[in-house]
């Protein structure tokens, strides 16, 4: 079965720190699959390569199809994927709803003169956004803050709009960075069940890093754990989390007696 | 108090949020419209110049304010635009066809200008854009078989298909229409997808490629479109003055025209028409209060910078929003009045954080 | 031996437009703002200069030590008053409160008595007299302004390197609110740079005087220091003085060998040049945000 999305042999080099060390995995259509690991593991590096905000170094990623070395950062929301960001990258100026409209951009038909002269086709196009949008509103329940400037909305509240943000633009595959980091209780137990119904309710696969193993655990197919940029294990929760190498990199091992 | 209860997504595009807000740009329209036929010749083309810097304003407005992209050079596209239209007249064009020629060259010089650009942000484009204007300025001083160097060139009326603008009221109804066309086409702009590209551009690079905005693509698109409507505002410029010389569209004079768009108000269409006024309207109110002021600081011929340093610092330190943003916060205190309350509009403390690493 | 000659004038030329940008590169370094009223600045501490020596009769050292003690002062005085209450406001508010200040600056001096729009001569002990060097004739003047760059460049560089101060001020400006919670008295730190760099100003002035004369528009030369700080790179204090250099030399020899008005664009082409080749200066530092 071809892959939705194919990283082969990954590797990412900063000056003299290895980020990423000869990383490959491959997430099915459908899936929910998280990368776990430590802080500084190579994580959020690997998902910059892949919306190719850094180069890709060494090795292929290839999504359906596609070489994604041989696009430019703006052409990746094209081909279907999208992205949040860990340290949510708003557009602060601007309302809630035009946050998400931007979302829309990929969906742009219309040229230049058309929209200075506000023709039909302009104006049926931003109706029909507005309706796109208002779907992702009522999905993630933003109604309440539709105008409002980003610039005053509560942290919470702004890991959503990222979230519906990125939904605008209509993805095949989503890259959730740490979707849960700064949430409490109950906002970590909402993103659960919008991350299910992304999946089941919307079809889209999902590549999520994420810290919060009891979320991981609940919404994931399979995992995959790094390490100083190296694969540890990869596999389904139950596996991955038992996987003494695992362990160990997050716990430590046993100090000798 | 109003609420504005929508019911339809039209509604969101429509370009008057209610009833009332029409009825009011309505009137305006109409006190425009009269107001020449009200007032002396001497003000109408004071009117006039403040519908010229409008346009100007306008377009810095759209790259600076809308897009993040500071320019200081942008005298050089109204020097573009002003000799342009010079030259062509005197070959005999219509005003319609120089003037699309001015907005066309302006652009391209815009091009030239944005290119470069592209790579560097902040600090390093406004000087780029400053050194840019420093060049133009020259060029057009040495360009003498063109331009006519340093004497200047002299431009004839506005003409067009037989017709001439004979006075001031004429040149005013002329201008009053461009600036029209040009602020309903700048709306336009940003209530489609190209102005909010702009708008995401300015307020977060990385996003915006991310939502599959082509950076490049777009500042430069910004930095055409700026260019070409200052063009516009160059050609009636160039028959409002009879004479231009090289050293009207010096530095200083892109730093003003930065100045009018801070004080007007940054970010929004409003702020241009405030500002530009405010430019307008200064001086002639220091040409009054010069007599009442003590002769030390009345005569100085710094007493004008003086001043205009003075307002801008002061906005900048009290009133981020420029004259637009009083606007709105007076107008809100009396539509909620007694309800309002001062913390609505204040900003959150913000800390520095290093621009380096946008 | 012409174009040595030329080469000389242009380096002490380009030591003046260092020293300005050198300004503007300290208070970056800092605060990560650019002040667009440095040539204001230097204006001022010239103007100080000449009432200290022709106005007051006061020695030369004394005026010039007084110059610099009450420009460090003002430039304390004005971020104090001005800067600090915009500090969290993105770069282009703060370029347009520098660009206001000068405006204020410029018009200020033309209603004080006696300074005026005339133009001003600042008396130093050393006017006039030349050195001869293997047939070169170079002006005092111009190896003052060469010596005190010198030893001025070295002496903030070894300050911003190894000592607390110099490196509270980085932390400063890369993460205010993390240098907050070091500890670190930003604040007053921040004053500092600029009494520091408006007392640099001011050293630019009175080394320039002798030169150009001392009058309000005397500050338009600080344009000049912004190609010299980007041909640098805006982080780098000896990129300000090199950069300087470099721009004071290609105008000099542009003013002799090429046609008729392109020493003054000279320093403005080199700038486009450099941005479109080396963004980031011969010195200055390539860094990227981590999303």
């Amino acid at each position: 079965m071809n892959p939705m999305l194919a990283v082969e042999g990954l590797s990412i080099v900063f000056g003299g720190l290895r980020a990423v060390s000869d990383v490959s995995f491959a997430v099915n259509k459908g899936e929910i699959y998280t990368l776990i690991g430590p802080n500084g593991a190579g994580k959020t590096t690997i998902f910059n390569a892949i919306s190719r905000i850094y180069p890709p170094g060494k090795g292929r990623i290839v999504f359906e199809g596609e070489d994604l070395a041989r696009h430019g950062r703006h052409e990746i929301a094209g081909l279907g994927i999208a992205r949040t960001f860990q340290n949510i990258e708003l557009f602060e100026h601007a309302t809630v709803l035009e946050n998400l409209l931007i979302g829309r951009h990929v969906h742009r038909r219309t040229r230049l003169w058309q929209e200075l002269v506000f023709a039909t086709s302009v104006r049926r196009q931003e109706l029909a956004f507005r309706e796109a949008v208002e779907k992702v509103i009522d999905f993630f329940d933003l109604a309440h803050y539709r105008d409002t400037r980003v610039a005053g909305l509560p942290y919470g509240v702004r890991k959503v709009v990222e979230l519906a943000r990125a939904l605008a633009v209509e993805p095949r595959l989503l890259l959730l960075d740490e979707p849960s980091s700064g949430l409490n209780v109950e906002e970590t137990d909402d993103m659960a069940f919008w991350i299910h119904d992304i999946r089941s309710d919307l079809g889209i696969t999902v590549l999520m890093v994420e810290h919060d193993m009891a979320l991981v655990s609940r919404v994931s197919d399979r995992l995959l754990a790094l390490n100083h940029g190296e694969v540890i294990a990869e596999g389904t929760p139950a596996l991955v989390q038992n996987h003494p190498g695992v362990i160990e990199a997050y716990l430590g091992v046993a100090a000798e007696a | 108090m109003r609420f504005i209860f929508k019911t339809d997504y039209a509604q969101d595009l429509q370009l008057f949020k209610h009833s009332g807000q029409a009825y009011w740009y309505g009137a305006l329209a109409a006190a425009l419209l009269f107001v020449p036929w009200l007032l002396s010749p001497y003000y109408v083309s004071q009117l006039t110049f403040v519908l010229i810097y409008s346009i100007v304003a306008l377009g810095l407005m759209l790259l600076s304010g809308f897009t993040g992209q500071i320019s200081l050079g942008h005298a050089a596209f109204l020097a573009v635009g002003a000799y342009t239209e010079g030259v062509l007249a005197a070959k005999g064009w219509s005003f319609p066809f120089s003037m699309a020629a001015a907005a066309v060259i302006a652009g391209l010089v815009g091009v030239i200008v944005g290119t470069p650009a592209l790579r560097v942000k902040g600090i390093y484009l406004a000087i780029a854009t400053m050194a840019f204007n420093i060049i133009v300025e020259e060029v057009l001083a040495r360009w003498e078989s063109m331009t006519g160097g340093n004497t200047g060139l002299q431009v004839g009326p506005l003409a067009m298909f037989g017709w001439t603008a004979q006075d001031e009221r004429e040149m005013y109804y002329v201008a009053l229409v461009i600036t029209a066309l040009v602020t309903l086409g700048v709306v336009n702009l940003l209530r489609s997808p190209t102005g909010r590209a702009f708008v995401a551009i300015r307020d977060s690079e990385i996003s915006a490629a991310s939502m599959g905005i082509n950076l490049a693509f777009y500042k430069s698109m910004s930095f055409v479109l700026s260019a070409g409507i200052t063009g516009i505002a160059g050609a009636l410029y160039a028959h409002r003055l009879r004479i231009i010389t090289p050293d009207q569209f010096t530095v200083l004079q892109s730093i003003e025209m930065l100045m009018m768009v801070v004080i007007g108000g940054l970010g929004s269409i409003h702020g241009a028409f405030f500002g530009a006024a405010f430019i307008i309207v200064l001086p002639q109110l220091i040409a009054v209060a010069k007599d009442y002021l003590p002769p030390a600081i009345g005569q100085a011929t710094g007493l004008q910078p003086a001043l205009f340093g003075l307002i801008l610092v002061g906005f900048i330190l009290f009133e981020p929003l420029g004259l637009y943003g009083r606007w709105v916060k007076t107008r809100t205190f009396f539509q909620l009045f007694p309800f309002f309350r001062r913390g609505m509009f204040r900003r959150q403390k913000t800390f520095m954080k290093s621009e380096r690493l946008r | 031996m012409q174009a040595l000659q030329v080469i000389v004038s242009g380096i002490s030329q380009g030591c003046i437009y260092g020293l300005i940008a050198l300004g503007f590169v300290l208070i970056y370094k800092a605060t990560e703002t650019v002040n667009f009223a440095q040539g204001e600045l230097m204006m001022l501490g010239a103007f100080l200069g000449v009432t200290g020596t022709t106005f007051l009769g006061l020695p030369y050292w004394a005026a010039i030590a007084a110059a610099l003690v009450l420009m460090a002062l003002f430039g304390f005085l004005l971020e104090r008053a001005v800067l600090e209450p915009i500090l969290g406001q993105p770069a282009f508010a703060t370029i347009m409160v520098t660009i206001g200040i000068g405006f204020v600056a410029r018009g200020l001096v033309t209603m004080i008595p006696g300074w005026g729009t005339d133009t001003h001569m600042l008396e130093t002990p050393f006017r006039g007299e030349i050195v001869r060097a293997g047939g070169l004739v170079v002006a005092v003047e111009h190896l003052v302004i060469i010596a005190a760059t010198v030893m001025l460049v070295s002496a903030l560089y070894v300050f911003f390197r190894f000592s607390r101060v110099g490196i509270a001020m980085q932390a400063a400006s890369q993460n205010q609110l993390a240098a907050y919670y070091m500890g670190i008295p930003v604040r007053r730190l921040n004053g500092l740079i600029w009494a520091l760099s408006a007392a640099v100003a001011a050293l630019a002035g009175l080394l320039l005087a002798p030169l150009t004369f001392v009058h309000v528009n005397m500050g338009f030369i600080g344009l000049k220091a912004f190609p010299a700080a980007v041909v640098g790179g805006f982080g780098s204090l000896p990129g300000a003085i090199v950069g300087g250099i470099i721009i004071g030399v290609v105008e000099a020899l542009s003013g002799v060998y090429l046609p008729e008005g392109f020493k003054d664009v000279a320093a403005y082409v080199v700038v486009l040049i450099m941005l479109a080749v080396r963004p980031n200066g011969l010195f200055g530092e390539t860094m990227q945000k981590k999303v």
